[in-house]
């Protein structure tokens, strides 16, 4: 995966739990164009271990001098957020993926309704100033805590004007779901983003109303390939090779200076399979590529994408 | 090295040709003796110098003729490009990526100055020059889409993602081969893949669909896919069919070797910034038999993958009026030793 170099320009705490990133390119070129609700995964490394994160891309999208992330401090953090906060200042090198989008916003749509919770809000920030520009119908709602924790809240009324409906939970504010839902034109999309218990009861409450399931969007962060560390034995090479929890197998093979096949390192193209001599656990394939009774038969795995639980593996490579 | 670029006609007299060096970087697409339909994607990294992905965008010694040729099709028939109003991102994302490309790869050809929004491109070798503001689509003399694609060599289609899957929600297609379909705009991955014998089965489509899906922004791939045609011509459109289907009766043993040419299609896809869509680019080169045995490695390679074809495919590549004849030609290559794996031309 292409990764781009970047320095910490600016950071700011917009809330008492929340930290404004703004990025920019170490070799001072510009960032590509993105797209509203895209994300970038950022790499720290965290004690000698590498944390990839999931972060939304937020501001204009063709704002190219500057990329902009929010993080809020995660009470149980894998380490991840605690870095961001704690250790990353101006001038900090990190490394980011290009932007991803995973949460596009639906260009026929004749409507769209976002539904933010919290630091849910920043997809919509990036996909807002897309809204705007195409002069699109939208509404936003905003629910948090309390008012100084709805970060950006200013910045929004500066965006939206009326479009925007906030929400705040010690003032006994409650967006009303159902009634917010059944009231809309066909043609009309949700996205939401936010705690968990919201994105359901979003999604819930308008398949009850009976929209289509392509009209509704969540938000879901899936890291590329993290995972529990196992350990493989390579039968031919007569090594055994770690494989820790951010790298894929195909990556810990490389490392350990073992040649292997690949092409596409997504899993689709069939070029990385090997066979698996032994095992005495589960195989977690999460390829395209093998047919689901190759998978079940357990004698094959793509490294590229594919891990393993077990105590014993052994590879023909 | 500026490319000298040559007078060339894809219809009628077919004055095309290609130079020795043409020959040696055609993207033979064969390692193996035997065919089989696979997805075989790769990333589009930088290739080796001089090779057809030493570029994003391959411009060649055809460039000039074949940019006259599309033209020329979309004259006869505007149908053949075609664009749905949310497609404008999208088009803006093509302008940038070519402009880009080409100014960056080929600067004795072509160069792209900006001052912020306002740009201005110049094509040399087709002699346009053109300033606009990025993004307006109105200071542009027509859609930004059209505007770029008559300036690189190739088809172009721009697909939408949405629902899970890929829309062709705007193209530019005057070179078609095998596609059994008039370009229709709108189509779904899986309708514009439907004709496909064998490979639907095989769940190929669904494996590639899946991966596209997750194309990245800054990671490109490409494939190469092949067919025979006759003539090099690059119009073999259904709709045009019986303007080049006749020709398949005009090959015989005396001429099979000059008017019969393999054609492949280098098709990289790359994802678009701000549309979040992808472009599909399929690049045509075509080759005689008579260029191709140059290199009797090559000649030799195409008469075993010919001669173990399934004539599925043999009639679903609309091959069968004239393969016996080829791979009988092609035979005289064929000393029956066994060969490397490998594309390599010698
Ligand atoms: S490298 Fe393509 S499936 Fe693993």
């Amino acid at each position: 995966m292409s990764m781009i170099d970047i320095k910490v320009a600016a950071v700011e705490q917009v809330t008492p739990l929340v930290k404004h990133f703004t990025f920019v390119k170490r070799d001072g070129s510009p960032f590509p164009a993105f797209s509203g609700g895209s994300h970038v995964v950022v790499s720290m490394n965290v004690g000698g271990r590498v944390h990839r994160n999931p972060y939304s891309l937020m501001g204009s999208p063709a704002d190219t001098d500057a990329y902009h992330i929010s993080v809020r401090k995660q009470e149980q953090s894998r380490g991840g957020s605690v870095f961001m906060h704690e250790n990353v200042e101006v001038g900090t090198s990190l490394q980011i993926t290009y932007p991803v989008n995973l949460f596009s916003l639906a260009k026929k749509a004749h409507k769209h309704i976002l539904i933010a919770g919290g630091i849910g809000i920043t997809p919509f920030m990036s996909q807002l100033i897309d809204l705007n520009r195409l002069n699109a119908n939208f509404e936003l709602h905003y629910a948090f805590r309390s008012p100084e924790h709805g970060a950006f809240a200013d910045k929004l009324k500066a965006i939206c004007s009326d479009k925007l409906h906030c929400y705040a939970d010690s003032k006994g504010e409650r967006l009303d779901l159902l009634a917010l839902l059944s009231k809309q034109p066909l043609g009309t999309h949700v996205y939401v983003c936010g705690p968990n218990p919201m994105v359901v009861a979003v999604i819930e409450t308008a398949r009850n109303l009976g929209w289509p399931e392509n009209h509704i969007h969540s938000e879901q962060f899936l890291s590329p390939g993290i995972g529990e560390p196992f350990k493989i034995q390579l039968a031919k090479s007569n090594i055994e090779v770690h494989v820790p929890a951010e790298m894929s197998m195909l990556e810990a093979i490389e490392a350990a200076g073992v040649e292997a096949d690949y092409l596409c390192r997504g899993g689709v193209c069939g070029r990385c399979e090997v066979n698996v001599l032994e095992s005495d656990g589960a195989l977690l394939h999460h390829d395209h590529f093998l047919t689901d009774a190759e998978k079940a038969a357990g004698k094959k795995i793509m490294p590229c994408v594919s891990r393993a639980r077990c105590d014993r593996l052994v590879l023909d490579l | 090295m500026a490319l000298a670029f040559k007078q060339e006609t894809f219809r009628n007299d077919y004055k095309y040709s290609n130079s020795p060096n043409a020959i040696k970087r055609f993207p033979f697409p064969f390692a193996e003796d035997q065919y089989m339909y696979s997805v075989n994607i790769e990333p589009h990294v930088k290739g080796k110098t001089g090779s057809v992905s030493e570029f994003a965008f391959d411009v060649d010694e055809h460039y000039v003729g074949e940019c006259l040729d599309k033209q020329l099709t979309l004259d006869l028939d505007r149908g053949r490009y075609a664009a749905l109003p949310h497609m404008m991102d999208a088009q803006w994302d093509f302008v940038e990526l070519t402009m880009e490309a080409l100014s960056n790869d080929y600067p004795e050809h072509f160069s792209l100055k900006k001052e912020g929004l306002n740009w201005t491109w110049e094509n040399k070798p087709l002699n346009i020059k053109q300033s606009f503001v990025f993004g307006d689509a109105s200071t542009m003399p027509m859609d930004p889409f059209e505007f770029m694609s008559k300036q690189v060599q190739g088809d172009f289609v721009l697909l939408d993602q949405r629902d899970e899957t890929l829309y062709a929600d705007a193209g530019f297609v005057t070179s078609q081969a095998d596609w059994s379909l008039a370009f229709d705009v709108g189509m779904s991955w899986r309708e514009w893949h439907a004709p496909v014998p064998r490979a639907t089965e095989l769940g190929v489509m669904d494996r590639a669909l899946k991966y596209l899906l997750n194309l990245q922004l800054g990671s490109p791939v490409r494939r190469l896919n092949w067919t025979m045609t006759v003539n090099p011509r690059l119009d073999t459109s259904p709709e045009n069919y019986p303007l080049w289907g006749t020709d398949r009766n005009t090959v015989n043993p005396e001429n099979v070797a000059d008017k019969v040419h393999l054609r492949v299609e280098l098709q990289s896809l790359f994802r678009l910034p701000r549309s979040n869509g992808i472009v599909f680019s399929i690049r045509c080169y075509l080759m005689s038999l008579r260029e191709l045995s140059s290199y009797p490695r090559w000649a030799k390679r195409l008469h075993r993958v010919q001669k173990t074809m399934h004539p599925d495919l043999i009639e679903y590549k609309g091959m069968t009026k004239f393969h016996p004849m080829m791979v009988e030609w092609l035979s005289q290559f064929d000393d029956g030793s066994a060969m490397a794996v490998g594309t390599q031309p010698e």
